[in-house]
C-alpha cells in the first residue's frame, strides 16, 4: 500500500539525512564457509547503544537453498524516490534485495513490521534471471529514479559480458538489461552515479570464471583482471568514455561518487598495482564535459618475513593491502579506506578530493600482524577490515572482515574467522574502536553492512 | 449552474494541479538547485507550463470534437468509463515513472510535463466541464432572470475560443501556482519541507478521478 506522507527515511539532500536519527539495527550478510553445510543468512545485529543486547546477534533469516554465497545486498528504495524528474516518495523502504553471488537466486526480505524478524517473501530463481536478463552472479544493489539497479559479474556460462539488469522496485519482477549499448565494456563489478550529471560510472573485477576458483596468479600476472572504468549515459543507457588506469591497475572495485549531486567527481579503490603491490584510491572527476582519472591515495605493501606470508605472497616479501573496500560520508568529507591485506584501516579528509588528508588509521587483523580487537586483546585475529559501512550522521563506521570465500582461504590459509566491529569518528577527524562492540560468529563468515534507514552507500540525492 | 463558476472550476483545478510536486515546481526547484541560480527555475517554468498546456488542451479538444459527433448520453458514459477506469488503474497500480535525466533543455522539459500532465491524467479531470450537450444553449429558457442560466457554463461559446479559453484560464491558475511554490520553496523554505509536506496528493488526485467520473453519469 503506498504510504500517505514520505517514508520517513527519504531525504531530499545528503545533507538533509546526515541529521537522520541514529540506527538501532545493522542487517549484515553471512556466508557458510566452505566445507560447511549450513545455508546462508541475513543477520540482524542490535547496535542501538541504549539497548541491553547491544553488539549481539538479535536475528536471522535463513535461505531457503545451500550455496548462495551472500555478499552484497541493498534496499527496494530510497531516497533517488524523491527526484524531481520521477517522484514517487509514498513507497516504503521495508524490502532489502539480498542477491546470493554464486547461486544468482535474489531473495527478497521483509524487514518490517520488527526488524529483528525480517522474511523472505519472495525468491527470483537464477533461471529467471538468467532468462530475462542473459546475466548472472548478481552483486550491487543500488535504489534509483528508475527503480533497482542491480549488476552482474557476468554471463550465465560464467563468461562476459558483465553488465546491469533492472528489478522493479514494487513487484520485484526482473525487468531485463539496462544497457541499450555497452560499447567496449567487458568486465563489470560496481556502479553509481551522478543523479545531477545524468552519468553512470561502473568499474571491472573479473568474469565469474575468472574469480570462482579463487584469484588466479597466471590472469593477475598477466594484467587479465579489470583496470578500466567505464562512464555511460545514465538516461540513454548508453556508453560514453572508458577510463584507463594503467594494465599495472588490477581490480578496479568500490566506487564512491560524491553525495552532493552538484559536485561531479568521485573515488574508486584499486586492489594492487603488478608494480609494487601498492593498493590506490583514483579520483574521477569532469573537467569540460569529458570525464578524467586522478590517482590521489597510495597506500604501500609492507615488507614481511616470508614465514609469516600465505604460499602465493612468500616470493614477494611483502604483504600488500589489497584495498578491498573504501565508503565516503554523506557530507563527501571523509574517505574510509579498508586494507584487507595489511588490516590497516584509514580514515582520509576528502574535503579537497585532490588533495587527501590521512587523518585516520586503526589496525586489525591483518595477513601478518593479526592485531587483536581491544575487548579480546589476547586473541590473534585474522581476516582484515574489508566491507566498510558508515553511518548517515558519519560519527560511527562498522565494519566486517572476509573478501570473498574462496579468496579469504588463499590470503587466509588457517582460516579468516568472523568478526565485525564499530569505530566512533571525531566531528574533525579521528577514529577510534568502540571497545565494546565487537561481533563475533563461529557460523557464518559476516560480509557487507546495511543500517536500518539507510546508511553511507544506500542512498542517492536529487538535491544539494 | 452558474456563467462564472466553471471557469472558476477550471482555474482552481490548474492550482490543484500546480501544487503536485511530480507536476513540475519541484524539478524547476532541483534545476536552480543543481545551477545553484535562481534563473534556473525561472527558466524552467516557460516550458513545463507549454507542456502541461499541450496535454490538457489535447484532452479538451477531444472532448470538444466527440461533442459534435457522440450522442451526448454515449458521451457521457464513455467519458465516465475512461475517468472512472483510469483513477481506478492508478491507485492500484502505479507503475513506476521512467524518466531520468536532470539535464533538460527546453524541449525536454516540455515533453516532461506532458508526459506527467498525462500520466496523472490532469486533462481528464477537466472533462466534466465539456460535456454539456451543444443543445443546451438552444433549450435556454426564455424569460429566464440570469443570462447566464445554463446547462453547461459553457454553451454560449464556439469550440476554438472554448478550447482556448479554457486551457488559458487552467493555465493560469496552474502558472501562477507552479510559480509561487517554486520560489517559495527554492527561496525561502527549502526541500527539507518536502518530508513533512509532501502528502499523498496522487492519492486524493486519483480518487477524485473516479469520483469525477462517476460524477459525471448524474449531470
Amino acid at each position: 500500500m503506498p504510504l500517505l506522507k514520505p517514508d520517513p527515511t527519504f531525504y531530499p539532500s545528503p545533507r538533509l539525512a546526515m541529521q537522520a536519527p541514529p540506527e538501532r539495527y545493522a542487517f549484515v550478510a553471512a556466508l557458510n564457509p566452505p566445507g560447511n553445510k549450513l545455508h546462508d543468512a541475513l543477520l540482524v545485529v542490535d547496535v542501538d547503544p541504549e539497548s541491553r543486547s547491544c553488539g549481539q546477534q538479535v536475528g536471522e533469516v535463513t535461505m531457503p537453498q545451500f550455496g548462495d554465497e551472500l555478499h552484497h545486498f541493498g534496499w527496494n528504495a530510497c531516497s533517488s524516490a524523491l527526484c524531481p524528474y520521477a517522484p514517487h516518495p509514498h513507497v516504503e523502504r521495508r524490502y532489502l534485495v539480498v542477491p546470493g553471488l554464486r547461486s544468482s537466486r535474489i531473495h527478497i526480505i521483509d524487514t518490517k513490521p520488527n526488524p529483528r524478524k525480517p522474511k523472505i517473501v519472495k525468491v527470483i530463481e537464477p533461471e529467471e534471471v538468467f532468462a530475462r536478463t542473459n546475466y548472472s552472479r548478481p552483486h550491487t544493489i543500488h535504489c534509483g529514479p528508475e527503480g533497482i539497479y542491480v549488476s552482474a559479474l557476468g554471463a550465465p556460462n560464467g563468461d562476459g559480458p558483465g553488465g546491469i539488469f533492472m528489478l522493479d522496485c514494487e513487484t520485484f519482477e526482473v525487468l531485463g538489461q539496462w544497457e541499450v549499448n555497452r560499447g567496449p565494456q567487458f568486465l563489470h563489478y560496481d556502479f553509481w552515479w551522478h543523479l545531477g550529471f545524468d552519468t553512470l560510472l561502473s568499474s571491472e573485477w573479473g568474469t565469474p570464471n575468472m574469480i570462482e576458483n579463487g584469484l588466479q596468479p597466471d590472469l593477475l600476472l598477466g594484467s587479465k583482471y579489470g583496470h578500466q572504468m567505464h562512464v555511460w549515459d545514465l538516461r540513454r543507457r548508453r556508453h560514453v568514455q572508458a577510463l584507463d588506469l594503467g594494465n599495472e591497475q588490477q581490480m578496479v572495485l568500490e566506487m564512491r561518487p560524491a553525495h552532493d549531486p552538484t559536485k561531479a567527481y568521485g573515488f574508486v579503490g584499486v586492489v594492487v598495482s603488478l608494480k609494487d603491490l601498492s593498493a590506490s584510491v583514483w579520483l574521477w572527476h569532469r573537467s569540460n564535459s569529458a570525464w578524467d582519472l586522478k590517482k590521489v591515495i597510495e597506500v604501500p605493501a609492507e615488507p614481511a618475513d616470508p614465514e609469516k606470508l600465505p604460499p602465493m605472497l612468500k616470493d614477494f616479501k611483502a604483504v600488500p593491502p589489497l584495498m578491498s573496500d573504501i565508503n565516503l560520508s554523506l557530507d563527501d568529507k571523509f574517505l574510509y579506506v579498508s586494507c584487507w591485506g595489511t588490516g590497516e584501516f584509514l580514515q582520509y579528509d576528502v574535503s579537497d578530493p585532490f588533495n587527501p588528508k590521512k587523518t585516520g588509521s586503526v589496525r586489525i587483523g591483518g595477513i601478518v600482524n593479526r592485531t587483536p580487537h581491544p575487548k579480546k586483546p589476547d586473541q590473534p585475529l585474522a581476516g582484515g577490515p574489508q566491507m566498510v559501512e558508515v553511518s548517515r550522521d558519519a560519527k560511527r563506521i562498522y565494519f566486517t572482515n572476509s573478501l570473498y570465500a574462496a579468496w579469504d582461504e588463499q590470503f587466509y590459509p588457517d582460516g579468516v574467522g568472523s568478526w565485525m566491529v564499530k569505530l566512533d569518528a571525531g566531528r574533525d577527524g579521528g577514529i577510534a574502536f568502540d571497545e565494546d562492540f565487537f561481533v563475533e560468529s563461529n557460523d557464518y563468515r559476516v560480509h557487507q553492512v546495511r543500517l536500518e534507514g539507510g546508511d553511507s552507500s544506500s542512498d542517492s540525492f536529487c538535491f544539494p | 449552474m452558474s456563467g462564472f463558476w466553471p471557469w472558476l472550476a477550471i482555474f482552481g483545478l490548474g492550482i490543484f494541479h500546480g501544487i503536485n510536486p511530480a507536476m513540475g515546481w519541484l524539478f524547476a526547484v532541483a534545476l536552480g538547485l543543481q545551477e545553484q541560480k535562481r534563473a534556473a527555475v525561472l527558466r524552467a517554468l516557460p516550458p513545463i507550463v507549454l507542456g502541461h498546456a499541450l496535454s490538457i488542451g489535447l484532452i479538451i479538444a477531444a472532448v470538444l470534437v466527440a461533442r459534435i459527433s457522440l450522442p451526448h448520453r454515449a458521451l457521457k458514459i464513455a467519458a465516465a468509463a475512461i475517468l472512472f477506469a483510469f483513477g481506478l488503474y492508478r491507485l492500484f497500480r502505479s507503475r513506476h515513472p521512467n524518466w531520468v535525466g536532470m539535464r533538460v533543455g527546453f524541449g525536454d522539459l516540455t515533453l516532461w510535463s506532458f508526459i506527467m500532465a498525462s500520466a496523472h491524467g490532469a486533462g481528464l479531470m477537466l472533462v466534466p466541464f465539456f460535456l454539456g450537450s451543444p443543445a443546451a444553449q438552444f433549450t435556454h429558457q426564455v424569460g429566464s432572470h440570469n443570462r447566464h442560466e445554463h446547462v453547461s457554463g459553457f454553451a454560449n461559446f464556439s469550440t476554438p475560443s472554448l478550447l482556448t479559453a479554457s486551457v488559458a484560464v487552467h493555465t493560469l491558475g496552474y502558472l501562477l501556482m507552479t510559480a509561487l511554490v517554486a520560489i517559495l520553496v527554492y527561496e525561502k523554505l527549502g526541500v527539507g519541507m518536502l518530508r513533512r509536506a509532501w502528502f499523498n496528493i496522487d492519492l486524493v488526485w486519483m480518487l477524485a478521478l473516479t469520483f469525477t467520473g462517476g460524477f459525471i453519469l448524474f449531470l
